[in-house]
């Protein structure tokens, strides 16, 4: 009976129905209905998505996907972005480029994040694929400004153009200007993670004036303001613009040029940049204000009188980035007068001070919570916090998809009570139900991982840091939370007997992070020869694992599921436990 | 031997740096290290900085040559101990502290990633604004959990309000043949001892093992002849890029002074890094 019903359609009818459907999770689920759609879906799939790139390997994807034109890879841990993966661990991109550039000369995406990308790849790509449109590197590094001349120099089709967050060697500035002068179809360039080094002002402002398409352009922070007027003036039909550092001396002419420019931009709907702020250059932005639904603030060291107006001009704002500096009182007013709010994240102005340097507690996030009903995801860092606040800020807030709380000091308490932040956290997931995303701070027990373990059903990604007293904490999370993907740990006292009593809930999941813990060398050998389809990494930098006894604890541990078995790429202090002799020498 | 002060600042005599690494170590110190140096007075910073430099470039014949001139240390007894066990070594440190440098393979521990447990005291509800914090916190690796970006901008946010730039400074350290470039956050050391072992630590393993950047191992089978050829061989020197572009031996000037200038690191070979003393010693004398 399935049979006929699959055959009822001829392949073209049912390719064009798989057209409509783009996220890979459908996508994949497609594929699993039969045989026939499975291959139906590989030949017709054009977008692919591979979360860990040593889950499976290049020739793997390639052989299934034989006609994809856009791909995104994902290499290091996320704990990565806070030192704490080594460098030289890995993520390299080059052996995909290097096996694409010879399958797919039709490539015309690569998204990538948290990778090493050497110049060697960027004039790989440029060579390779002749109708490349987007380069998008997400918190990369490896690379230089070489690199990007190369990009620049050889793709004429080029739309956009993404450097957020990245690591680049700034060699020179000049690389913009390889971008050939009848090149125009620039869409969109972020150039913000750049060096303060002097930038190719002449050579940007040519760039702007002839790519008409532009809308998206996001400077650094060598671009002076008074430039800033200059390249605007050429693109008034920006709709996400970041500016450079904007200070310079106070003048009526640079500044009545600047409000001018602004007040053209009628499409402007996002801002960002604002290094070095000086208050007096900032009404300059009023005019576009009002369209704004997303500023980046959290460069911008201005105090909050002059943040609260700034806020109160932006009845639309839909994302907030801020330093701490807006304090409780500029959060309130943010409350009030910022209703369409959905996401929030306050950063900490001055995180190694041992004193709180700004008013900013948990009153700010409840004054949020309470009076933004469409506030979804939020990432606050402040230096206290109490259940009540966190029971308060549940209940008014359920539907919060992602909350990620820093509360600065490790193992804080509940100011009010002295008591562990275990039931606050308890609300947020027991009322939180679609709660996709969680990071956890302050004074924890094991109790906090049993709420999450019993009510965060949906829990996709969880990080937790200095919190727990045993394995049973982990038992909790890795036996309850059913949609769990990531989990990373760092500094809690959890052992092997919750990770090996869980060993195959790890294969349900992306990877699993633990540093500082309490798991020991001879668990994790176990835990590689009995589970053929995780690669388990230690990484310890004190040397290799089998000179200390068995049961010392590693340093660090990463387990991630794959299909491709160990890599070979590992630099000496990583080590794959797998099947044969448990442990494999650098 | 009467070490004058001004060379101390190396840190081969401190003894606090040392019993930091919580490891057992003869103590070394000369009677001048237990007191507080001078150069870590703030006001009297500037003045006292050329005074040092030109001071150290008056050494004993030891490091002078005939002419005055940089001679990098031959491979004789003297040395032998000091270069069986660092590949890394800085010209002075040699000379300077062969009698009271504790062998490098005694230094253990991890100085730049301490165990964080460890430093928290765990029974304790953690400070809350009711108690009184110690005014400097030992700093936990990535936490607050905050990108480098980010730290760096606050870093030099902090620097042009003229204040102590608290948080972190980043540098890439590359080493000429190494596959892949480290970071080494500057603030978790307080002298060019930490910095040395810490750095060795990190770099040792590219003369055991091969990477290509690309990702491609290659597994030599480096034999023990040829490893001790390379410890007891060419001698590897730290140099630093500065402010200025310029670049220079690490362990020229005083500890703070380095780390305000310092931009980037680069492990050199021996013979390679000759051409930079003199150098070192003209902008000294320029500045004065």
């Amino acid at each position: 009976m399935h049979k006929k019903m699959a055959f009822s359609f001829p392949d073209e009818v049912l390719e064009h129905v798989f057209s409509f459907i783009q996220s890979d999770k459908d996508r994949n689920a497609v594929s699993m209905v039969c045989k026939s759609w499975y291959e139906i879906e590989r030949w017709c799939r054009r977008k692919v998505f591979v979360g860990n790139c040593y889950a499976v390997s290049p020739r793997m994807v390639i052989r299934r996907f034989p006609e994809f034109r856009s791909i995104e890879l994902k290499g290091k841990p996320h704990f990565a972005d806070f030192n704490l993966v080594p460098d030289g661990w890995g993520g390299y991109v080059f052996p995909w480029i290097a096996e694409m550039a010879g399958a797919y000369p039709w490539l015309e995406e690569i998204r990538l994040k948290r990778m090493v990308v050497t110049d060697e790849s960027l004039e790989l790509i440029a060579k390779s694929f002749k109708n490349f449109k987007v380069l998008v590197l997400s918190s990369c590094e490896g690379f230089s400004t070489d690199g990007l001349a190369a990009i620049a120099a050889s793709c004429k089709n080029l739309k956009e153009l993404d450097l957020r967050d990245c690591e680049v060697d700034d060699l020179s500035a000049h690389w913009l200007s390889h971008f050939p002068e009848t090149y125009t179809s620039l869409v969109s360039l972020n150039i913000s993670c750049l060096g303060s080094d002097e930038a190719s002002f002449s050579a940007l402002e040519r760039l702007v004036r002839r790519c008409t398409n532009l809308k998206t352009l996001r400077l650094n922070r060598a671009v002076p303001l008074d430039k800033i007027a200059n390249i605007l003036r050429h693109a008034p039909q920006l709709v996400e613009f970041g500016t450079g550092t904007y200070t310079a001396d106070v003048r009526p002419d640079v500044y009545s040029d600047l409000a001018g420019v602004f007040s053209s931009c009628k499409e402007l709907k996002s801002l960002s940049g604002f290094w070095d702020v000086i208050p007096d250059y900032l009404p300059a932005i009023y005019p576009v204000c009002s369209k704004l639904t997303s500023l980046n603030l959290s460069y911008a060291t201005i105090q909050s009188p002059d943040l609260i107006k700034l806020v109160s001009h932006c009845p639309n704002l839909q994302r907030l980035l801020v330093l701490d500096y807006i304090e409780d009182s500029g959060l309130e007013v943010l409350a009030s007068s910022c209703k369409d709010l959905q996401e929030l994240r306050v950063f900490p102005s001055d995180p190694f001070g041992a004193e709180p340097n700004v008013s900013l507690t948990e009153q700010g996030l409840v004054a949020v919570s309470l009076g933004c009903p469409k506030l979804q995801s939020v990432l606050y860092f402040c230096r206290r916090m109490s259940n009540e606040a966190l029971v308060t800020i549940a209940r008014s807030r359920p539907n919060f998809t992602r909350f990620r709380l820093c509360i600065i000091e490790p193992k804080t308490a509940d100011y009010l009570t002295l008591e562990p932040l275990d039931v606050g956290f308890g609300a947020i997931v027991q009322y939180c139900k679609d709660l996709r995303r969680l990071s956890l701070s302050g004074l924890l027990t094991d109790r906090v991982f049993e709420y999450i373990g019993t009510y965060a059903k949906k829990l996709e990604m969880l990080s937790v840091a200095f919190a727990g007293d045993s394995d049973l904490g982990l038992h909790h999370v890795l036996s309850g939370c059913e949609s769990l993907r990531k989990l990373e740990i760092r500094d809690c006292p959890f052992g092997d007997k919750a990770l090996l009593a869980n060993a195959a809930k790890l294969e349900t999941m992306r990877s699993l992070w633990m540093s500082s813990c309490a798991v020991s060398f001879a668990a994790c050998k176990l835990l590689g020869q009995k589970m053929p389809r995780l690669n388990v990494e230690v990484i310890d930098e004190r040397g290799p694992p089998d000179s200390r006894p068995e049961n010392c604890p590693v340093d660090k541990l990463y387990i991630y599921r794959s299909i491709a078995g160990p890599r070979f790429d590992m630099p000496p202090f990583v080590w794959t436990m797998d099947e044969d002799s448990g442990l494999r020498l650098s | 031997m009467s070490t004058p002060l001004e060379h101390d600042y190396i840190g081969l005599s401190e003894t606090s740096s040392v019993e930091r690494s919580s490891e057992k170590i003869p103590s070394s110190s000369s009677p001048s290290s237990s007191s507080t140096h001078p150069n870590e007075d703030k006001t009297t910073r500037t003045s006292l900085n050329l005074k040092e430099t030109e001071l150290r470039l008056g050494l004993p014949d030891a490091i002078d040559g005939p002419n005055g001139k940089w001679v990098f240390p031959m491979h004789g007894k003297s040395d032998v101990e000091l270069a069986k066990g660092a590949i890394l070594a800085f010209p002075r440190a040699v000379l300077e502290g062969k009698n009271n440098l504790p062998s490098m393979r005694e230094v253990g521990g991890l100085p730049q990633s301490p165990n964080p447990v460890q430093d928290k005291n765990i029974l304790v509800p953690s400070s809350n604004e009711h108690s009184n914090p110690p005014a400097s916190k030992a700093q936990v690796v990535g936490w607050p959990p905050i990108r480098s970006f980010r730290k760096n901008t606050m870093a030099s946010n902090s620097e042009k309000n003229g204040e102590d730039a608290a948080g972190c400074h980043y540098v890439k350290v590359s080493m000429d043949g190494a596959p892949y470039l480290r970071k080494v956050d500057l603030k978790t050391y307080k002298t060019y001892m930490e910095l040395s072992s810490a750095l060795e630590k990190m770099f040792t393993c590219f003369t055991l093992g091969h990477c290509s950047s690309n990702g491609l191992a290659v597994r030599d089978g480096l034999s023990e002849s040829r490893l001790m050829d390379l410890l007891h061989g060419s001698e590897y020197v730290l140099t630093y890029e500065d402010k200025d572009g310029d670049w220079m031996l690490v362990g020229d000037v005083p500890w703070e002074m380095f780390i305000n200038s310092c931009k980037r690191l680069r492990i050199v070979k021996g013979s390679e890094a000759i051409g930079l003393a003199p150098r070192a010693m003209e902008k000294c004398k320029n500045q004065s």
